[in-house]
């Protein structure tokens, strides 16, 4: 082994953009068959250096080394021609096109569509990715998506893979069944880079680390021989934080009702809501599991009054809301805090000062006879950054110039500052740092145990075991009964998560 | 090859000088249509631009073409900055001035003091309508108002046309398309004596002031800026998208109404076919130049009026085509909308 020289060697990689270092003197090697993790937080520079070996990039400066060989790789293009593929954290795929037209539009080369498909079929067969060319992608679940996704850089023969936190959009059982195909390409010399900042997958599935911080190497390891507290003093320079979940004193009412609501999808790739009924608590957190696209976004406006449902369908504290819209709802006590944060949750052009306005205007003597303080408002934004600790400009910073957390933090911050009777949360911690999503996580914790009723809607598992007292599983538009966490395992959230909970519906009513 | 490459920041200096870079870069290319039309450029911009203002009646007919541009570019910003393209000002001005002109025609005559106030009202309702059928048209059908605004102008000019070679021609005109001279009482007192000054000029006044305040202070202003910057926040937020296109083209043909009645009770004193010079197109680009800004408003309108000036000296003075106002107008349009994509981009720099 030791004559081969390492699949690939960087050395000393920088890359600098204008307000920030994405990556600093940065050297890593991957050696043929190794499966290499990437692991960093949000904005440590994991993606900017993929995207330098995968020739979308340039660097300021380094050396990049090829099987021993310096090379400079000026285009994704010259890049696949090396052997290197890429799987983005996005998709790229046309909904309206069939599996085998969208891998025939990454080609560089001409192809014959019959032997095309023939070839998608075998190797997909063969690395347990099933695939049929034929089907048009917007019938194919997320992980079928992804499967795609591999396919395609498989069928360039590549000798190294880089997979962008894969695992994100997969349920607990996909992910082994990638796992399963990333260790087979392992075995037959593929180098994987695999980039996440999930602990535990990476002590399951690689044979080496390297931790990024802030734009520089803060460590190697073999993930094996660490403990995930000491993986996480190298990511984030400290202890993990741990979330406490008091039990709850007050007195129990229902407070947020969804009763038999079922509503047909605006979109053509939406997925329709079918008798969907959930009661949230005063003093609790329901949480909802789910992949995105199975219903999540729809519910989620028919809660917040976006596309109003029956009027009966939803309740807030003994009234049906079901037929109001947004403004009303939130007049009478609902919060919500949505998936998007700049464009939907905030206005991304506007300062904060503005943006507590948006929800905000019925409070705090902000909004009087048709007029706005906007004295009022920057004091609201200025004790929100306070009380939440959002790391800002002030309250005359523009939404966008926040980093995804701290706006994160704004924004929850803002509906927390509203007295909600219930708040609806969708995906609260996605895209943020370990750090702001501990705070996040205990700041609703906090809040459901002053007798908030709280729904979050997440696709992060573990998030929802951590904070959650019921949990509940969305899939292709219904929702499971919701069961007390203790009740709940990853592995049956896992199987409701792929739709099997129909069967065993319809078993038990047989 | 990308020259552009997005900025950090929106650029908040780049929002202001933007007009300027647009004015100087109108002047330079304005040069060379002077000299490629075998005038001297300098001799050519002293007529455009200096000596309209060398007189107190120069200034007084800037004031009265200005005071329009002003009025009807404010209720457009309005709508613009909602992201709600009203482009047919220029129909809802000509129903204005025929819903008021209709009044002066009919009852002008009896001397009644409520005659003039009655005309004023009479067209703000009209323009209003004319603005609120694109409203119901977008409401309910989803139509693009940027089509519906622009068609029903030119309903609205043959309108016009009809009802002043038919209708209220008037019999001794000698058949030209015109109504009759609209009596003392249906006009705006003279303000300065021997000028074309009129009572009209309060009403922009008072708009400037009004809009001035509403932009600032309102909340209505601010939801209907969230609604055309982030369509998605105003949803969540729960402000109503249907409103929002109501007010900004109910209030747009509002004001565009009540600019074709100081028109037509003003210096044109009839309703006839050339009541208005454009000034409805022309408030479009008055309302960008000033960045939608009630005061920008009222700098640019005194620009664009003073184009208006210079065209007509111009023609007189150097034997130019009328058309020289419209390519002084369009250059404006043009270098404006080219200067503004340096808010929000700059220029690559060269590794």
């Amino acid at each position: 082994m030791s004559q081969t020289p390492p699949r690939l060697t960087l050395t000393g990689i920088s890359k600098r953009y204008p307000s920030v270092v994405a990556n600093d003197g940065v050297s890593l090697s991957v050696a043929p068959g190794e499966i290499h993790a990437i692991l960093g937080e949000n904005g440590a520079g994991k993606s900017t250096l993929m995207k330098i070996i995968y020739g979308a990039v340039k660097a300021d400066a380094g050396e990049i080394r090829w099987n021993g060989q310096p090379v400079t790789i000026a285009n994704p293009a010259q890049a696949r021609k090396l052997g290197i593929g890429m799987v983005f954290q996005h998709f790229s795929l046309f909904e309206t096109l069939t599996v085998v037209e969208n891998i025939a539009l990454a080609l560089d080369a001409p192809f014959d569509p019959a032997a095309l498909a023939l070839r998608v079929r075998e190797v997909s067969e063969r690395y347990g990715l099933p695939l049929d060319p034929h089907r048009l992608v917007h019938s194919l679940s997320v992980g079928e998506r992804q499967r795609v996704e591999i396919v395609r850089c498989l069928l360039q023969d590549p000798k190294l893979l880089i997979l962008d936190e894969p695992t994100s959009v997969l349920t607990p059982q996909a992910v082994q069944k990638l796992f399963d195909t990333l260790r087979r390409l392992a075995s037959e010399g593929v180098s994987i880079v695999y980039i996440s900042h999930k602990l535990h997958e990476i002590q399951t599935l690689c044979d080496s680390a390297t931790i990024l911080r802030g734009g520089k190497v803060t460590g190697e390891a073999i993930p094996r021989d660490e403990t995930p507290a000491s993986l996480a003093r190298m990511m984030i320079g400290r202890e993990l934080p741990v979330c406490e979940a008091p039990p709850y004193s007050g007195p129990s009412r229902p407070v947020l009702e969804i009763r038999q609501l079922s509503q047909r999808s605006d979109d053509p790739f939406g997925t329709s809501l079918t008798d969907v009924s959930l009661t949230v608590n005063a003093g609790e957190i329901v949480g909802i599991a789910g992949i995105s696209g199975n219903g999540q976004a729809e519910l989620l406006a028919a809660l917040s009054g976006e596309a109003p449902s029956g009027k009966t369908t939803v309740w807030l504290d003994g009234e049906a809301i079901g037929h109001l819209h947004p403004g009303r709802r939130r007049a009478r006590g609902l919060a919500f805090v949505p998936e998007e944060r700049l464009g939907r949750g905030a206005v991304p052009s506007q300062s904060l000062a503005h943006n507590a306005l948006l929800t905000g205007h019925r409070h705090g003597g902000m909004r009087r006879f048709g007029l706005v303080s906007y004295a009022r408002a920057r004091q609201f934004a200025q004790d929100c950054i306070a009380r939440f600790d959002v790391r800002c400009g002030g309250p005359l910073a523009a939404a966008r110039s926040l980093s995804g957390g701290n706006l994160q933090k704004f924004i929850v911050g803002r509906e927390i500052m509203l007295s909600p009777k219930a708040m609806i949360v969708a995906q609260p911690t996605w895209g943020v740092d370990v750090g702001a999503a501990a705070f996040l996580r205990q700041t609703l914790l906090d809040l459901s145990r002053s007798g908030v009723a709280i729904l979050v809607i997440s696709e992060e598992l573990e998030e929802l075991f951590e904070i959650s007292d019921r949990i509940a599983v969305l899939a292709q538009g219904r929702l499971s009964a919701a069961v007390p966490k203790a009740e709940a395992d990853a592995e049956s959230v896992g199987l409701q998560m792929a739709g099997l909970f129909n069967a065993e519906a319809s078993h038990a009513s047989a | 090859m990308h020259l552009l490459e997005p900025r950090p920041q929106p650029s908040q200096l780049m929002r202001w000088t933007a007009p300027l870079i647009a004015i100087v870069a109108t002047l330079l290319v304005g040069s060379g249509l002077f000299l490629a039309l075998g005038k001297d450029p300098l001799q050519s911009f002293k007529v455009f631009f200096v000596e309209p203002l060398t007189s107190s009646y120069g200034w007084s007919e800037l004031l009265i073409k200005a005071c329009p541009l002003i009025l009807i570019a404010q209720g457009l910003a309005i709508g613009f900055k909602a992201r709600i393209y009203n482009i047919g000002a220029e129909g809802q001005l000509i129903v204005g001035a025929l819903a008021g002109g209709g009044i002066a025609i009919q009852f002008g005559d009896s001397g009644a003091a409520w005659v003039l106030p009655a005309m004023v009202l009479a067209g703000a309702l009209g323009g209003a309508l004319w603005g609120a059928i694109p409203a119901l048209l977008k409401t309910r059908f989803n139509a693009e108002e940027t089509l519906t605004t622009l068609m029903l102008a030119y309903v609205a000019s043959f309108l016009l046309s009809y009802m002043v070679n038919g209708p209220w021609r008037d019999p001794e005109g000698m058949n030209f398309p015109q109504s009759v001279m609209f009596a003392d009482g249906a006009l705006f007192p003279i303000l300065l004596e021997g000028s074309r000054v009129n009572g009209s000029v309060f009403i922009t006044l008072f708009a400037v002031l009004g809009f001035w305040l509403f932009n600032a202070k309102s909340f209505l202003a601010y939801q209907l800026e969230v609604g055309g910057q982030a369509p998605a926040a105003a949803r969540y937020a729960g402000f109503s998208a249907q409103r929002t296109v109501w007010f900004s083209l109910v209030l747009s043909g509002l004001t565009a109404g009540l600019a074709g009645v100081g028109e037509v009770a003003g210096p044109v004193g009839q309703l006839n076919l050339n009541i208005s010079p454009g000034y409805g197109f022309a408030a479009i680009i008055v309302a960008y130049l000033g960045r939608l800004h009630a005061l920008g408003i009222v700098l640019a309108g005194a620009l664009m009026a003073l184009i208006y000036l210079g065209g007509e000296a111009a023609q007189v003075a150097l034997q130019l085509p009328a058309a020289i106002t419209g390519i002084f107008q369009g250059m404006l349009l043009f270098f404006l909308l080219g200067a503004d994509a340096f808010i929000d981009n700059r220029l690559r720099r060269r590794k």
